[in-house]
């Protein structure tokens, strides 16, 4: 039996993932909310209604469905395979081909390819096109079969932003499978973690998930560094970044002289516009001869705003001196922070998620569609 | 005297280009038999071709009918028929339509059942009907192979009419037979480069067909 009593209630317009080791009947549990796979006990209700009582193609018409390699039609251009269930559902040739440009600009793809045939696209705008087409007729409702699996990680990894922001912008019920526990952290609402036979092991926001696993098989499930991942919600704002050991790399002897007591043991130094260049030890430094060539490198910076404290974190491991750079969104520095700082912004943080998650239970998210068998 | 002399001395004698037994009568006839049989032949390998190859059922039986139809010697069919059934243009087109129903059938079934699955499960998911799944996803994909197995028929039903002379039919065979039994080899050869003439013309035709109905966009990526 692929999928054994399984019940779920599936929130509304928020993306549900559905993720677990091969075999495990996520893709089976997906494909019978769209009746691909009529279970053989028990009901799914949709909106309250059973899915059962209304004709397959109307309830498929409704959702969008979008699987693994596109599945898009080779003899058809890309505005008409987009152009697909609006044309089932009756809408005129021209009225469907103007939505099918309107969603390929939705989904980020210029609109010369409209004319191209699928051959011509590679994979990544093969499944750009596979998600226009399910969102065509605008649906309530999407279900995605492992749309990103087929493609090289940079792809997916554009692919999966995009998603989010359109989720973002139309606000949809999503249903995704995948394999990949990051893509599930990253793109889910609410992650279900299935096992073989189609059980539940665990359904909860990725948070929860990464910080308390229900049992050995989910925590196995999410692997070794679901700690360091887990920083990933938590933002880096409260980190206190030091402004004092940075310099120009222009600056006088008295402005090295005067940092060099700001209390770090490295000095940043920066270019004219404050882009950060590299460590140096502070007596290393000769003011108006500073060689770039002999600084120390500063691994990778993060945005103080937007990054996570696991990107903070990130940073300053890749630091060969163990402080982390913080830049705006333009790239100019706005400080540093020590491992130690990032340490214990991690406990603070930790200890108040503690204290908020026992001072009111997360709210439930509204019940839209149930699933059991 | 070489095959290129008979080749010369038939298509240069005026003679064999008007009458009753003339070369565009003759053609017309071989092509009329041509169509007749292929139409035919489509009508019945096509229908089961589609619908076994999108069903996925009766693959098994289907080679079977196919080699069987194969193995049987369309010259002795052509014998047989006309035993039971007396002299007649029907007793040309069974053996006719039996030679070519196997590749189209086979074919067809084969083209089928080679059609990427995603696509077609894609639509499903969408919604399309049956019919939309089989005319508008499957059969687009799979022309260019149903095209051949067309070709494949037409081809051997273009070299195999020429039997309807044996039975006081006309066509291309006529030269050949009559070419035969009168030592006229100048007009078994002639026969026999318009046979293979009409041949080259069918490849072309279907060439230009598969240019016409074969989308762009399967015909580069297949």
């Amino acid at each position: 039996m692929a999928v054994d009593r399984l019940s779920l209630d599936i929130p509304d317009r928020s993306i549900t993932v559905l993720v677990g080791p091969s075999g495990c009947g996520k893709t089976t549990t997906l494909r019978m909310i769209n009746r691909m796979v009529e279970p053989s006990e028990g009901t799914i209700l949709l909106d309250g209604q059973d899915i059962q009582q209304q004709p397959v193609n109307t309830l498929r018409r409704s959702m969008g469905y979008v699987i693994q390699n596109a599945g898009l039609f080779q003899h058809r251009t890309i505005v008409d395979n987009i152009a697909t269930v609006p044309r089932m559902l009756g809408w005129g040739k021209d009225k469907a081909r103007a939505r099918a440009r309107e969603l390929m600009e939705r989904v980020g793809l210029d609109g010369a390819l409209a004319k191209r045939y699928p051959y011509q696209l590679s994979g990544g705008q093969q499944q750009r096109v596979g998600v226009a087409r399910a969102l065509a007729a605008d649906p309530p409702v999407l279900l995605m079969d492992e749309p990103f699996s087929a493609v090289d990680p940079v792809v997916r990894k554009g692919l999966q932003d995009e998603l989010l922001r359109i989720q973002a912008e139309l606000g949809k019920t999503i249903v995704f499978v995948t394999h990949d526990i990051d893509e599930a952290v990253k793109l889910g609402t609410m992650v279900a973690v299935m096992r073989t036979g189609g059980h539940l092991a665990q359904f909860a926001p990725p948070a929860e998930l990464l910080s308390d696993p229900a049992d050995a098989f989910v925590e196995d499930f999410l692997g070794a560094d679901r700690g360091i991942r887990r920083l990933s919600f938590f933002p880096a704002t409260g980190l206190e970044l030091l402004t004092g050991p940075i310099v120009a790399v222009d600056a006088t002897a008295e402005q090295v002289a005067a940092r060099d007591t700001a209390g770090a043991p490295y000095l940043l130094v920066t270019d004219q516009e404050g882009r950060p260049l590299g460590w140096s030890e502070p007596g290393e430094l000769t003011a108006g001869n500073i060689r770039q060539a002999e600084l120390l490198p500063y691994g990778r910076p993060f945005v103080a705003g937007t990054d996570s404290l696991r990107s903070a974190l990130d940073c300053a491991v890749l630091s060969p001196t163990g402080w982390a750079v913080a830049v705006d969104a333009e790239g100019r520095t706005a400080g540093v922070v020590s491992q130690q700082t990032i340490g214990e912004a991690i406990r603070g943080a930790h200890a108040e998620r503690r204290a908020s998650d026992r001072a009111a239970e997360r709210p439930q998210a509204g019940k839209d569609s149930r699933v059991a068998r | 005297m070489n095959l290129l002399h008979f080749i010369n001395a038939f298509f240069s004698d005026s003679a064999h280009w008007h009458g009753y037994d003339g070369i565009p009568t003759r053609v017309g006839e071989h092509i009329e038999y041509t169509l007749e049989a292929l139409a035919l032949a489509a009508a019945i390998g096509l229908p089961v071709g589609l619908i076994t190859g999108h069903t996925g059922r009766g693959g098994n039986a289907l080679s079977l009918i196919a080699t069987a139809g194969r193995a049987l010697p369309t010259f002795g069919l052509l014998v047989l028929m006309t035993l039971l059934l007396g002299f007649g243009l029907v007793n040309v087109m069974i053996p006719l339509v039996i030679l070519a129903v196997p590749p189209i059938l086979v074919t067809t079934y084969e083209a089928m059942r080679s059609v990427d699955p995603s696509p077609v499960d894609a639509a499903r998911g969408m919604g399309m009907s049956e019919a939309g799944v089989l005319f508008q996803v499957e059969l687009p994909a799979a022309l260019p192979l149903i095209l051949s197995g067309l070709r494949s028929g037409a081809i051997q039903i273009v070299s195999t009419a020429t039997i309807a002379a044996y039975v006081s039919l006309g066509g291309l065979g006529r030269y050949i037979v009559d070419g035969l039994y009168q030592r006229n080899y100048e007009k078994v050869v002639g026969g026999a480069t318009l046979v293979a003439g009409l041949a080259l013309v069918t490849l072309a035709v279907f060439w230009a067909l598969t240019r016409f109905a074969v989308s762009a966009g399967v015909r580069r990526s297949g």
